[in-house]
């Protein structure tokens, strides 16, 4: 019997024609893996499953027409010819279009929805709640043992101690996910005593984020009478919840530096209130500094140089205290700079006037010598708020 | 004063403490009041900001339809 011998180009040529045409245009979910982008523009890369993988290919004309990124690791649905390559004996998936596995269908579902809810409304800036600035209870509806609750916990304690932080588990993907965390919003607000709450997970795929794009949350979260911050995946992930939501958080870790100012800024502020006081305080005890010494220089109080002193002393200690009471331990030496200045003030010379006294003076000096004086003579007496002009009738000594 | 003392109701009182004592119309013996109280103001909200962290709760809702706090972790 006479043997066919082939040559290599003949057997090739017969698989390929087998291959090529027995095999129509067909659709192929796989991995990509051991993406090679050529500088010519071609995008060479393996799809893979479990069992097995494919050299494919997608040409520059059509590379750039894709409407996503692909990247390693990534699952993408294909529409393509297999094709033989005589020259290295291989064969590869020539690639037509290429769409991400399954994003298809949601991708479809998430427009639809978000074009429905917007024409209701739900998005309006104008039903958006603001947040309280000082929030001290706040609620968290996420899986209890996800990272985004230790990013959010480790986060708002070291911000806000002395929160009261409540958490109300719930599923977060997978079937149920969606009303689970519904009802989580509405049992938080039937619950009621919560300033704010944050709803979200960490990052995933677009099937894992998919409860936070049911309609079913978009609902609670916009009957929510709490503000509510949406955090859900990464930065680059949107989703039906956060247009609805009161504030978009990029992330769960932000929704916690979002909700609460952190406790050394407001301590800052309240320290900047205080010296302000202080500054205050220290001005209006150095008009009264100024106002003393006036006084002590003013003619007619020359005499009672002891008192003054006594009183400018007083002025200073008060002044001294004031400045150190700031330092720390204000409430001690506070009781003692208000008692001092009780005492001070009733030293003045203007509160012995007050009480009915008066200084006479002839010729701008204090009478003290009536013998000095003499009958007609004009002298002027100082009363606590004028002064009174008269003429001695009579001189009793 | 109140120990749980809200960060907004102090800062409104407090810049309403510095306003008075800037304007310079207040007598010394009320100046010296408002100004301890903005001090214990400005004591009381650091005291809270330096606050022992609080425990975490875990919110569930019972078949009765009661709210349970327990002990979250």
């Amino acid at each position: 019997m006479e043997k066919k011998i082939y040559s290599v180009s003949d057997i090739t040529s017969t698989i390929k024609s087998l291959l090529e045409e027995s095999l129509p245009t067909v659709w192929v979910e796989g991995e990509i893996s051991n993406l090679k982008a050529h500088y010519s523009g071609h995008l060479y890369f393996s799809l893979k499953d479990s069992g097995a993988q494919i050299s494919a290919v997608i040409w520059k004309s059509r590379a750039g027409l894709l409407d996503f990124e692909p990247a390693d690791g990534q699952q993408i649905r294909a529409l393509g010819n297999i094709r033989l390559y005589e020259k290295s004996g291989r064969y590869q998936l020539d690639i037509i279009k290429a769409q991400p596995a399954g994003k298809g269908d949601l991708q479809e579902a998430f427009e639809k929805l978000k074009a429905k809810l917007l024409s209701e409304g739900l998005f309006d800036a104008e039903n958006k709640k603001s947040l309280q600035e000082f929030p001290r209870k706040i609620a968290i509806i996420t899986s209890p043992t996800g990272a985004a609750i230790r990013d959010i916990l480790n986060i708002l304690k070291r911000r806000a101690p002395y929160l009261d932080l409540i958490v109300r588990p719930a599923k977060v993907q997978g079937v149920g996910a969606a009303s689970d965390i519904a009802t989580a919003i509405k049992e938080i607000n039937e619950y009621g005593d919560v300033d704010a709450l944050i709803v979200g997970r960490g990052g995933g795929s677009l099937e894992d984020l998919w409860a936070f794009n049911e309609e079913v949350v978009a609902r609670a979260i916009y009957e929510s009478k709490i503000p509510i911050v949406s955090a859900v995946g990464h930065e680059v992930d949107f989703t039906i919840a956060d247009f609805v939501a009161d504030l978009r958080a990029p992330t769960p870790s932000a929704a916690a530096e979002l909700i609460v100012t952190d406790r050394s800024e407001l301590a800052g502020y309240f320290m900047g209130l205080q010296s302000q006081m202080q500054r205050a305080i220290s001005g209006n005890l150095n008009l009264l500094i100024q106002k003393v010494s006036s006084l002590q220089n003013s003619y007619g109080l020359r005499r009672s140089g002891d008192l003054i002193n006594q009183y400018a002393q007083r002025v200073d200690e008060l002044s001294a205290r004031c400045e150190k009471a700031f330092l720390g331990q204000f409430s001690q030496k506070q009781v003692k700079l208000s008692n001092l200045a009780k005492r001070i003030n009733s030293l003045s010379p203007q509160v012995t006037l007050a009480r009915g006294y008066s200084i006479t003076y002839a010729n701008g000096k204090i009478i003290t010598d009536i013998s000095k004086l003499k009958k007609w003579q004009v002298i002027e007496t100082e009363v606590a708020n004028g002064k009174i002009e008269s003429t001695i009738n009579k001189l009793k000594f | 004063m109140k120990k749980d003392i809200k960060f907004e109701t102090a800062l409104q009182r407090l810049e309403k403490i510095v306003e008075q004592l800037e304007s310079g119309e207040v007598e010394l013996d009320k100046s010296i009041k408002i100004f301890e109280e903005g001090n214990e103001l400005v004591k009381l909200c650091l005291e809270k900001l330096n606050s022992a962290e609080k425990k975490v709760k875990q919110l569930s809702k019972e078949s009765d339809g009661t709210f349970t706090l327990e002990d979250f972790e």
